[in-house]
């Protein structure tokens, strides 16, 4: 594969990307930041009320960041994540009841009940999970990369995938592989960003800098806190810090790093400035930060931020429409919750053993009566 | 005498060797201010400082070498990893370093690290912070690996791992954190790591068990015909094992059933039904059986209790091998 230097981008672009965007563009991105906060809202109760188990960790405050990211790319761009994923899968098209089912461990969920809230995916839709271990997503996203980049280089044309036509041309993709501000300190994330930068991976490394890994501040988990871009810099990497607060903001910066890591086929790492509102997980006492602190941010939300903009700047959102926006996003998650409600559980007979193996130990796959049954050689 | 929990009786052991023995030092993601994900390093911030309860960065490879560092150099350190799972990316340094070196350098120098490990399911957690690896650490030689399932248990065995001159892997059964308590001693006292304990003396069948799933075995034993007389016996360490403990009572009782919720391939279980025969066949009277978790990964909470040995296994297996 050619080697790429990682030299700053030369292309020139027009200030205000975002604004030149038709205003169903933009309104459909609030639509989708209002949809993730009235999810998570939602799951919260959910949770509360132990219709959901496992570990569950909210997006709350965060939905400018997936949502600008995400709206930079083109749909069959794959993308990796770590936990806190519900935003993403959201923002990527997964089908509300399908996530929500999937935490409730229903057999309707995207991964049949059997991830939960940490391990959403969503192949269709190019999302490869969901990642329960800080970090080990990163070389996935470098290999994500790796295989576009064959694709188009090498192969001339798309691997085999569902939804990709056979004959069409290969295209040059680019991988987003997001992680949190935790991560920047695993090991497995310097690996990946050396052979992103080495191999010249079209890769975007997307620290949602949420300033807290669980109750570690950002300046006592890591180095050069204040500037995460020296750590791109060590590798050869073009490193951008981006406000994550305001989506119109962060589309303007982030699309043309998108289409300039496209174009050249090379990595990017971006400080994704962003906060939670919430705990880290659903029993956090958040000893390690203020009340006021967490007020500050949510001063400058960035859905009321877009809506304001929407609706009194570009003046492209009607009040009226924004309230029917809310209230369409109160109905579909309702729906979704209905939905996982009623859908049945994974059945212990068939479900708990399947899918380990395409080809188990003879004998050693029971399924139906053999599960708990005097059959089962696991018995 | 204080009755404490198994959280709670960690903490105290801790505590208490910390002000013994100033070399020890505790280090992980959170542990100090924050007292650590299950609360078992709470207020030991506090108490030693943060020289010694070191908040560390999320890094566990990081974590894990720093530790044996710096028991090369002679320190105690007991580097708290949050969930078992997170095993994963300090493997190599526990594996191919601290197991090794006193192999490697034929004695001249030794690991004398502690690392507690929460381990096991039943808490409602997905997989990789409900997982059963004990078996991964026990085959690799220079790796001692201990399992306590009781406070009085934990504080004697966690006292014995800090102060042994190998590497302990110490895991800690999360689904026993907070379940019961029981009288646990203010004085030192240290439980041999390698001795098991006879829970409950019988002379029909052998139920050999560690961790969280006695309690499954004590429920089962309850629900049995009263003529059925059951040695139940916790190995407490999972390497060394007690080979005399589990042969000298299957010896006497000439069955055995082995409960644990690792996947059953390969689990540790194998271990014990492989001595069993090597040291006592022909005192058996029916093959050993195997009560363990399913070749898979572990399920999501919906199926967890499908998973997990019960009570409910448990005596089935043993009214098997007894009606053998
Ligand atoms: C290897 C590993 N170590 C520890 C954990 C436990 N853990 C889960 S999330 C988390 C904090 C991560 O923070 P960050 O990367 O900033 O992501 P955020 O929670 O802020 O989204 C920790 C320590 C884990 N899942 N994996
Ligand atoms: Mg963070």
């Amino acid at each position: 594969m050619a080697q790429i230097s990682a030299k700053p981008p030369t292309t020139s672009r027009p200030r205000r990307l975002s604004a030149g965007l038709p205003d169903t563009t933009v309104i459909g991105w609030l639509r989708q930041m209002v949809l993730i906060r009235e999810f998570e809202n939602r799951t919260g109760q959910a949770y509360q009320q132990a219709k959901i188990g496992g570990f569950c960790h909210l997006y709350t405050g965060q939905e400018a960041a997936v949502v600008g990211t995400i709206a930079a790319t083109e749909p069959d761009d794959p993308i990796v994540t770590a936990y806190r994923d519900h935003g993403h899968a959201l923002a990527r098209g997964m089908d509300p009841g399908a996530c929500m089912a999937e935490m409730f461990g229903k057999i309707t969920g995207c991964a049949k009940g059997k991830g939960g809230s940490m391990h959403m995916f969503d192949k269709p839709h190019w999302l490869f999970g969901g990642h329960g271990i800080v970090g080990a997503q990163t070389p996935l996203g470098a290999g994500l990369a790796f295989a576009a980049k064959y694709e188009y280089e090498v192969l001339r044309k798309p691997l085999p995938n569902p939804g990709v036509e056979q004959g069409s041309p290969a295209k040059k993709k680019v991988a987003l592989c997001y992680l949190g501000d935790g991560a920047l300190n695993q090991g497995a994330l310097h690996e990946a960003m050396n052979l992103a930068g080495l191999f010249g991976l079209p890769v975007i490394y997307v620290v949602e800098n949420n300033g807290y890994s669980m109750g570690t501040s950002i300046a006592r988990g890591t180095t050069m806190a204040d500037d995460l871009t020296k750590k791109a810099d060590a590798y050869g990497i073009t490193g951008r810090t981006i406000d994550g607060f305001d989506v119109m903001h962060l589309y303007d910066e982030f699309k043309p790093l998108v289409d300039e890591c496209r174009a050249a086929q090379r990595p990017a790492f971006v400080d994704l400035k962003t906060y939670r509102y919430l705990g880290h997980s659903m029993s956090d006492p958040q000893k390690y930060r203020t009340k006021d602190e967490v007020d500050q941010f949510k001063a400058k939300d960035s859905i009321d931020r877009m809506a304001h903009h929407l609706m009194e700047e570009r003046r492209c959102l009607p009040e009226d429409a924004f309230m029917a926006m809310q209230k369409e996003a109160k109905e579909v998650v309702r729906a979704a919750l209905e939905f996982a409600e009623q859908s049945p559980a994974p059945d212990p007979a068939t479900e708990l053993y399947s899918d380990v193996l395409v080809n188990p130990m003879p004998g050693m796959s029971p399924s139906g009566e053999y599960v708990r049954g005097a059959k089962n050689p696991l018995l | 005498m204080p009755s404490l929990t198994l959280v709670q009786s960690i903490n105290l052991a801790l505590q208490q060797e910390m002000e013994r023995d100033e070399r020890v030092v505790i280090l992980g993601e959170d542990v100090g201010l924050n007292g650590g994900v299950f609360r078992v390093t709470e207020g030991l911030q506090k108490r030693f400082g943060p020289e010694r309860v070191v908040d560390t960065p999320l890094a566990e490879s990081g974590i894990m070498g720093t530790a044996i560092g710096l028991a090369m150099a002679g320190m105690r350190p007991i580097p708290e990893i949050q969930f078992e799972g997170f095993l994963g990316p300090a493997y190599d340094q526990l594996v191919n370093h601290a197991a090794r070196y006193r192999t490697r350098t034929r004695g001249a120098v030794t690991i004398p690290l502690t690392v507690r490990v929460p381990v096991g399911g039943g808490i409602h957690a997905p997989e990789l912070h409900s997982d059963s690896p004990e078996a991964i650490y026990a085959h690799h030689p220079g790796l001692k690996v201990v399992m306590p399932a009781t406070p009085y248990d934990a504080k004697g065995l966690l006292l014995s791992a800090i102060r042994d001159p190998d590497p302990v892997v110490f895991f800690e059964p999360k689904r026993v954190y907070r379940s019961f308590r029981e009288e646990v001693p203010e004085d030192d006292y240290t439980i041999p790591i390698g001795e098991a304990k006879v829970v409950n003396e019988g002379t029909d069948v052998t139920v050999v068990t560690w961790g969280a799933t006695v309690f499954e075995c004590l429920a089962a034993m309850d629900k049995l015909p009263e003529d059925v007389s059951v040695e139940l016996i916790d190995l407490r360490s999972i390497y060394p094992f007690d080979l005399d403990a589990v042969v000298n009572s299957v010896q006497k009782t000439g069955r055995c059933v082995v409960v644990h919720e690792a996947p059953k391939t390969a689990g540790f279980g194998a271990e014990i039904a492989a001595s069993i025969q090597e040291h006592g066949f022909l005192h058996l009277k029916a093959p050993v059986q195997r009560v363990a978790g399913f070749d898979t990964v572990m399920p999501y909470y919906k199926l967890e209790l499908d998973y997990l040995p019960d009570a409910k296994r448990v005596g089935e297996a043993v009214q098997q091998v007894l009606a053998y």
